[in-house]
């Protein structure tokens, strides 16, 4: 594998929680370029011949693996657009962790646009953690706008985590995804904007078999002057079950939107939406602080617990 | 030793006047004593409380700890000098959990068999609520329970509980009753209590009656006790008193 130096490390551990070469298959992509690769037995990376990205390959039955494809930009005025297609087989059960780290000292804007599709295989179990993170103390934007879209078979069990904590000015997140008859969608996405930082995310989730389900969980904390606006839709199209929850801490003179939406085409789905914006409650800032804690550890306390 | 001299907290009425939350209170509470407050609804027991922990501020007055002035110390300043106050009514924490809670209060990470400890002493059963959040999914009784085992997490000079009782149902209340000054006490310097309960105020060593922000009465239990289950029965038809017999 190429050469890393301290802030390619420091992106990585941010975005993948690697601190070394990730045991398993993997595909690190710096700057638009593949810093390392290594496919297992069971899953085979491939560099796309007609646009940039990769497809991974999981083979059927595969228990237990990981696979890391983390993304790391360090050159200011970098556009890294890349397309990376997973084919779960059936029965398998593995863990992705992708993520994408923006290092930007320059005055130009950074941005990693990544569009993720997921086939997910009959029975087969996916977890998935994305996590998005900037720094760098150049004025250059740091831009992301991932989208992902997931075909779940019958019976088969994704857990998606995607996590923005900090340093990200410009997030546009797309999510769509379809779920089979059996199969069981939980979607999580955890949120920190600040600044003037800007995040809008779009979920359209359809049920279209029977039993299908999904769990839709939204948190997110909007500091100083940043804005969030949250588009949640879930579809059911068959006896199927949905709950969708958004809730949002607002802070300072940020703004917050939350539209969720839920759509029912059966009369045997059941879909439920809760959505809910506030301010930290004084009480939990006086509680934390009879523990002897002052008013600004109490609320990285209540900010970290909330996004936990 | 507590002290509270000339304590005043006065707050302006919709009228223009003031409000006497608490008129001219003066007290002193000896160390090692367990010190239930008692009295009606409004006058004054929580707002003494939050004055003793620093969440409200004295108009008037100076309070003192062991010969500390600390009056003008800070919520977490009092917090470390030993300081503890369960609220009547906790607050929730989304994302928080039991566990987590109770490191906090605490001030360090506790083993899990040590909270496992602190939640069977208020009758919860630890496996079931550790790693639960302290959200909305707790009943108003679980939240009050995890409350006082967050306070016996604690090594405090003072421990203050504003109605511990409040929201937990009778049944599991006895339970819980039965340990309560001795976990207490294994804890804690001094203990005060604000509770209308019988059964508490039965653990005290001294009851002070509050009303209308000044102290009513105050003295050993023995004393103060059966003077007010006396005032109770007589002012109330419905406890067998004379007007009952009368109509009856």
């Amino acid at each position: 594998m190429a050469e890393m130096n301290k802030i390619d490390r420091s992106l990585l551990e941010a975005v993948a929680d690697l601190h070394k070469v990730p045991e398993g298959a993997y595909n690190i992509r710096k700057n638009g370029e593949s810093l390392g690769r290594s496919s297992s037995a069971n899953i085979q990376i491939e560099s796309k011949t007609d646009k940039p990205g990769i497809d991974i390959r999981v083979a059927p039955g595969t228990k237990n693996e990981s696979l890391h494809i983390p993304v790391i930009l360090t050159e200011s005025g970098m556009h890294d657009m890349v397309y990376n297609d997973f084919y779960i087989g059936e029965d398998s059960d593995v863990l992705i962790v992708a993520g994408c780290g923006i290092h930007n000292c320059g005055d130009q804007t950074s941005q990693h646009d990544g569009i993720h599709t997921f086939h997910i295989g009959r029975g087969a179990r996916v977890r998935y953690v994305e996590k998005h993170y900037g720094d760098g103390d150049g004025k250059g934007g740091r831009v992301l706008n991932p989208q992902t879209v997931v075909t779940m078979e019958e019976n088969s069990h994704c857990e998606m985590e995607m996590i923005q904590i900090r340093g990200v000015d410009s997030t546009l997140r797309d999510t769509v995804a379809t779920v089979g008859a059996g199969a069981k969608l939980v979607l999580t996405e955890r949120l920190m904007t600040h600044g003037d930082q800007v995040a809008e995310s779009n979920m359209t989730v359809t049920l279209d078999g029977k039993d299908a389900v999904t769990q839709v969980i939204s948190r997110s904390i909007a500091k100083d002057d940043s804005r969030q606006v949250f588009h949640p839709c879930v579809i059911g199209n068959a006896p199927c079950r949905a709950h969708v929850q958004c809730d949002s801490i607002i802070m300072d003179h940020a703004q917050i939107s939350s539209v969720p939406e839920i759509r029912a085409n059966d009369s045997e789905a059941q879909l439920i939406h809760e959505a809910a914006i506030g301010k930290i409650n004084g009480d939990q800032i006086t509680k934390l602080m009879t523990f002897g804690m002052t008013e600004e550890e109490a609320e990285k306390v209540i900010v970290e617990g909330f996004l936990q | 030793m507590l002290e509270l001299k000339n304590i005043d907290f006065h707050v302006p009425a919709a009228n223009g006047e003031v409000n006497e939350i608490i008129d001219n209170l003066s007290l002193r509470l000896d160390t090692g004593k367990f010190t239930v407050i008692t009295g009606p609804n409004g006058g004054g027991k929580s707002t003494l409380a939050k004055l003793i922990m620093g969440i409200e501020k004295p108009t008037a007055g100076r309070i003192y700890l062991d010969g500390q002035d600390i009056t003008d110390l800070s919520i977490a300043e009092r917090a470390k000098l030993g300081i503890g106050y369960g609220f009547q009514q906790p607050p929730r924490f989304k994302g928080l959990t039991v566990r987590r809670l109770l490191s906090l209060s605490h001030g360090s990470e506790l083993p899990v068999d040590e909270c496992c400890t602190y939640l069977t002493n208020v009758g919860l059963c630890s496996a079931d609520y550790l790693n639960r959040e302290v959200d909305t999914s707790l009943s108003g009784g679980e939240v009050k329970r995890i409350e006082i085992a967050t306070l016996m997490a604690r090594n405090l000079r003072l421990a203050i509980y504003d109605e511990p009782e409040a929201g937990i149902d009778l049944w599991s209340f006895t339970m819980l009753i039965k340990s309560f000054r001795s976990i207490s006490q294994n804890r804690h310097e001094s203990t005060i209590i604000i509770s209308h309960q019988e059964r508490i105020m039965q653990l005290a060593d001294d009851i002070i009656v509050l009303a209308d922000g000044k102290i009513k009465e105050m003295g050993p239990k023995d004393e103060i006790f059966p003077r007010l289950i006396n005032q109770v029965n007589s002012g109330c038809s419905f406890r067998g008193g004379k007007e009952s017999v009368k109509n009856g």
